[in-house]
């Protein structure tokens, strides 16, 4: 796949690589016992630690370094048995102690690497440098009052994963591909609600562009993009204004960018005054967070099945298509939807209208798959209802549309409509006999226009409303129609 | 002089403490005096020797917390001591990204 | 009768429990000698409110026989310990204002077995000195004077407040934190004992941070019993103190008055310092034999990085102060100064708020924590302090307990050395390796030096091994025969 960008002066490489901040699925937050939850009345969710009120101690939830771990493993990455937190330094009205607990030099989890997976059906490996415990900070809201900003605490401490790419994605799409598989991961290990909108998973990118071959450029770090497709234009624009910059003979200054949705551009961070000097040290409240091996490998045993091996076995046992295989594990809650409803039903068949009839509804109401009002035992059982001639195809349609509106399971909405195929030789054959009585015209251009054969079938879909069995409707047909000619 | 005005005045930015002249100058002095004879640890050698992370000693390695929610929920005391706070919020000049 | 504040924790206790006068009138005659020795400057807050109530309970309480370990007595807390709604503000201007609606665990610990809280205590500001001049409400007199002197003398620090209230009987006992020896120094400088536990002994939850991997509570007594029944109480396992340890805590008073007969008591030579006074080595050799006429072997040690340990303090604990002091930012509590600029708002809080002291030491820890700085300061030091703990270590496989003086030097005049930062932090010479390795220490008075003033004697121990100390101490104790100061100058 080519991924150059044709500028004035030839082509150019984008060099992309990616910090994901991912919030850690806990009660609790990350050395606190306040709640994490989203949404609560602000500055509720806070204790006298996350406020960083003189004499206050942290204290590390058990479960956050479980769900690093996990995290980790599931990054197919290493895991250090010994790694430091450290106290990272500078102010800022939401950063309550003046420094954020992080881990620097010794991180819990070391190099790893996902595999994503592109639309033209290409796969890439992308590389993991690291990922760390930190604390995420509070928020502060600007729009209170003209002359000041409204600090909320609620998010101070809540357990954050830096997760740290290689430098290895090319192109948007690659970048793309890389933060939804890495969504996806936590999302089968649970360990992260990959909710970008509440700010669950955000992404800081790193740009630069270079000619093919040449040293890596300078790069500017694009902070806090909260969207999929944001993330696409963001280094999209980047790229070009570095390419536009560098074609005019300027240089990139290394600097930190905001992404603004609206204008679709990056702009420059209102430069903080200090030069970054963080002063990381380990953190004296703190010790080394060690653990055995055994821990590991008792975590490693609860991991869940994660994307790439369900993938491996939906193409194995259910004989679908890589294509296939890949749009159905690349969101959890839809491989899930699927398997449930292809437990008693056709595989094959329960993925078409999933990738098909489903998906384009979903779309249309503006909901997801999790809040989809089909359930997926339903689902099963319509296509269980065409697998064996109950109902046609084009009846299962409709009865897909009711399902969807009412809730009914297939089986009581078929009753109660009438809405059983006909398979009945006889009864078809009568109603085909009646039909072409009443047209000869149509019957005698048969021998000019074969296709009309088409029209008789519509014609006996009509009289039926659509159940008979349309096998059985070409077969007599044919018998009785194109004989002649 | 180990650390000169331009330092001092830059660890005073990191520091977000400002000074008047004649201070800098004086923390300037006190700063190389004290910096000049610390600097007597450079002659320890250390080479094989790894850093102190506490001198806490705890072989069940660091004490974790269970994940339950038992604390907060208390808003007033968390802002009652506040120079500055409105609604429940701590109000600080207004900062722009 | 003795009046009631002429009496040592212990004795109070005993006459608290056969009924020989009231918490309250124990309580009472504490507030009346508080308010006529308010000339030393020993308290920033006085309590008498909460002083009296809590009597009132406790006499209750005594009379009902559901008395706890510490009912009715009045004790000083030194205003680093955060307490519920007293103000508490580590001598700084800085938190001046500042009403924490939480209890430290130390304090916490005491009030649930019936102390009293008789007032805060004033310390150097942020416990950052050794002479108590530091403090944003003014330095602390020392109730000790030099012979035919009139020259008032500083109380050492930072805990000056706790360690005159308790030499000029104002309280039965006060709480002190050490850092690199601010419990010990003063103790000596005012001639009352006083012990650093272990680190991790005592929970740091509450207590407004210096230097986390340093900062420890511990007692501040007129003698060493009162400083064991004290330490018990302040003891415990806190689940919200990461470095808090759950080692079983002994009942301290039962090592009182056991023999050191056939232990070992380590001389390191490394604390000959040059030009040190006769005095303090007298005072040494004095130490020496009183624990070798008790049936301890002296044995000579060396613990070779010892001339390491105070540039290494001067380097971790300033680097840690700058960053435990950042959250004072005037946002959340404290003092603040109004700006329509976030860092220009920082700046002038800090700047109005943090004394010239606690802004060196933030300067330092910057500095040494800075870009480029990093390895050559912090890292090296904290790779010497490896160095020292070894020495200790090694050294504690062949001794009991180490024996040292606690100061070169008995307490100087007021002013004498605030403008040389320097040779006030020589003070802490003898002190700091101990706090450096988390070992327990204690500074017991000893004898007067010819100027008439108290000097102490250091015992080091191994970690978690108080009790060791304590029974040393008691020897010294008896030895010294030292008399509290009797003349009540100050008294007004």
């Amino acid at each position: 796949m080519n991924n150059l960008l044709r500028g004035n002066t030839g082509d150019w490489e984008i060099v992309i690589g990616i910090e994901v901040h991912a919030q850690i699925i806990s009660n609790s937050k990350l050395f606190s016992g306040s709640s994490t939850s989203f949404g609560a009345d602000h500055n509720t969710q806070v204790s006298f630690v996350d406020a960083g009120m003189p004499g206050m101690l942290p204290v590390i939830n058990s479960v956050c370094v479980e769900q690093a771990i996990k995290t980790g493993l599931g990054l197919n990455a290493k895991i250090n048995n010994f790694s430091i937190f450290d106290r990272k330094n500078y102010f800022y009205p939401d950063l309550p102690q003046g420094y954020q607990i992080s881990q620097f030099e010794q991180p819990i989890v070391g190099n790893g690497m996902i595999t994503i997976d592109l639309d033209d059906g290409e796969s890439k490996n992308i590389g993991i440098e690291r990922l760390h415990l930190e604390q995420d900070a509070g928020k502060s809201l600007h729009d209170q009052h003209p002359s000041y900003s409204f600090v909320d605490l609620n998010r101070s401490g809540v357990a954050l994963m830096e997760i740290v790419s290689m430098p290895d994605m090319r192109s948007p799409e690659e970048a793309q591909a890389y933060v939804k598989k890495l969504r996806n991961i936590m999302k089968y290990l649970q360990t992260c609600d990959g909710n970008m909108e509440e700010g669950s998973l955000r992404a800081d990118i790193n740009v630069s562009v270079r000619k093919p071959g040449d040293d890596l450029g300078t790069r500017c770090e694009i902070k806090n993009v909260n969207s999929i497709k944001f993330i696409g234009q963001a280094i999209d624009y980047e790229a070009k204004r570095q390419i536009n910059l560098i074609e005019k003979g300027d240089l990139i200054e290394q600097q930190t960018r905001l992404f603004d949705p609206k204008k679709g551009q990056t702009r420059s961070m209102r430069s903080k005054e200090d030069s970054h000097d963080y002063r990381y040290f380990p953190d004296p409240d703190l010790l080394p967070l060690t653990f055995t091996n055994e821990f590991v490998d008792e975590i490693k045993k609860t991991l869940p099945e994660l994307p790439d091996i369900r993938k491996k076995r939906f193409i194995d046992d259910y004989d679908l298509s890589s294509y296939d295989s890949n749009i159905l594990v690349s969101e959890k809650e839809t491989a899930d939807y699927f398997e449930a409803a292809a437990e008693n039903s056709n595989p094959k068949l329960v993925c078409n209208w999933v990738i098909g009839e489903l998906f384009s509804v979903l779309n249309k109401i503006n909901k997801t798959i999790e809040d989809c009002p089909i359930k997926a035992e339903d689902l099963g059982e319509l296509i269980n209802l065409i697998d064996n001639e109950t109902i046609t195809g084009r009846i299962a349609k409709d009865v897909f549309e009711i399902m969807l509106n009412t809730g009914e399971s297939p089986v009581s909405i078929v009753d109660a409509n009438n809405m059983k195929q006909v398979n009945d030789l006889n009864e078809i054959e009568s109603v085909i006999d009646k039909i072409i009585e009443k047209n000869p015209d149509q019957v005698n251009a048969l021998s000019e226009k074969p296709n009309l054969i088409g029209w008789f079938v519509g014609q006996v879909m009509k009289e039926t409303q659509g159940k008979a069995n349309p096998k059985t409707v070409n077969e007599i047909l044919g018998k009785k129609l194109l004989k002649k000619g | 002089m180990s650390v000169d005005k331009d330092n001092v005045v830059k660890i005073a930015k990191l520091s977000k403490i400002s000074f008047k002249d004649d201070e800098i100058e004086k923390f300037q002095e006190d700063l190389n005096q004290i910096i000049d004879w610390v600097d007597q640890l450079s002659e320890v050698n250390t080479e094989t020797v790894s850093p102190t992370f506490s001198s806490f000693d705890n072989d069940k390695g660091m004490k974790k917390r269970e994940d339950i929610i038992n604390d907060g929920n208390y808003r007033e005391d968390i802002t009652v001591n506040a120079p500055n706070s409105e609604e429940g919020f701590f109000l600080v000049p207004k900062v722009i990204d | 009768m003795k009046k009631l504040t002429e009496l040592c924790l212990y004795d109070a206790r005993e006459g608290l429990l056969n009924k020989d006068f009231t918490s309250k009138e124990l309580v009472l005659d504490h507030i009346a000698v508080m308010e006529s020795s308010r000339s030393l400057n020993a308290f920033i807050t006085e309590t008498p409110e909460i002083a009296i109530k809590s009597a009132e309970n406790s006499d209750s309480r005594l009379n009902k026989g559901t008395n706890r370990d510490l009912e009715g007595i009045p004790i000083g807390v030194k205003d680093m310990f955060c307490t519920k709604g007293v103000l508490t503000t580590a001598s700084s201007k800085m938190l001046s204002n500042f009403i924490p609606p939480y209890e430290s665990t130390v304090t916490n610990n005491l009030w649930n077995e019936g102390a009293i809280l008789l007032g805060k205590l004033n310390n150097d500001e942020f416990a950052m000195g050794s002479s108590n001049e530091t403090s944003f409400y003014g330095p602390v007199i020392n109730p000790w004077k030099g012979n035919n002197n009139e020259q008032n003398l500083v109380p050492g620090g930072s805990s000056g407040g706790s360690s005159a209230s308790v030499a000029a009987n104002i309280s039965l006992g006060a709480l002190g934190t050490d850092t690199g020896g601010s419990i010990r120094q003063p103790a000596s400088f005012t001639g009352t004992v006083g012990l650093k536990p272990t680190y991790g002994r005592c929970s740091r939850w509450g207590i407004i941070a210096f230097a986390s991997s340093l900062d420890q509570a511990g007692p501040i007594t007129r003698n060493v019993r009162d400083n064991a029944i004290l330490l018990k109480n302040m003891c415990s396992h806190d689940p919200k103190d990461t470095t808090s340890s759950s080692k079983k805590i002994p009942n301290f008073e039962e090592s009182i008055g056991n023999s050191v007969k056939g232990l070992k008591v380590g001389i390191p030579n490394e604390f000959f310092q040059e030009g040190m006074s006769n005095e303090i080595i007298d005072i040494w050799d004095k130490g020496k034999e009183w624990l070798k006429k008790s049936g301890a072997e002296i044995i000579d040690i060396s613990l070779p990085n010892t001339k390491y340990a105070l540039p290494c303090y001067y380097i971790i604990a300033p680097a840690e102060a700058s960053s435990n002091l950042a959250r004072y930012d005037g946002v959340r509590f404290g003092h603040s100064v109004n700006s329509s600029d976030i860092n220009e708002m920082y700046r002038a809080t800090r700047s109005e708020g943090f004394g010239d002291e606690v802004k060196r030491r933030i300067m330092i820890g910057t500095y040494v924590l800075s870009s480029g700085y990093y390895d050559a300061y912090y890292l090296k030091a904290q790779k010497v302090r490896s160095l020292i703990t070894e020495d200790y270590n090694k050294v504690f496989n062949s001794v009991d307990v180490i024996l040292t003086p606690s100061t070169p030097n008995s307490a100087f005049g007021l002013n004498e050395k605030s403008d040389d930062p320097l040779s006030m932090y020589l003070n802490d010479i003898f002190t700091v390796p101990v706090n450096l390795a988390g070992l327990p220490a204690i500074s017991v008075p000893a004898g007067l030096d010819s100027n008439g003033l108290p000097l102490g004697l250091q015992l080091i121990g191994k970690p978690f091994e108080e009790e060791t100390i304590y029974s040393f101490a008691k020897v010294i104790e008896d030895s010294a025969n030292f008399k509290n100061i009797e003349n009540q100058w100050w008294v007004q």
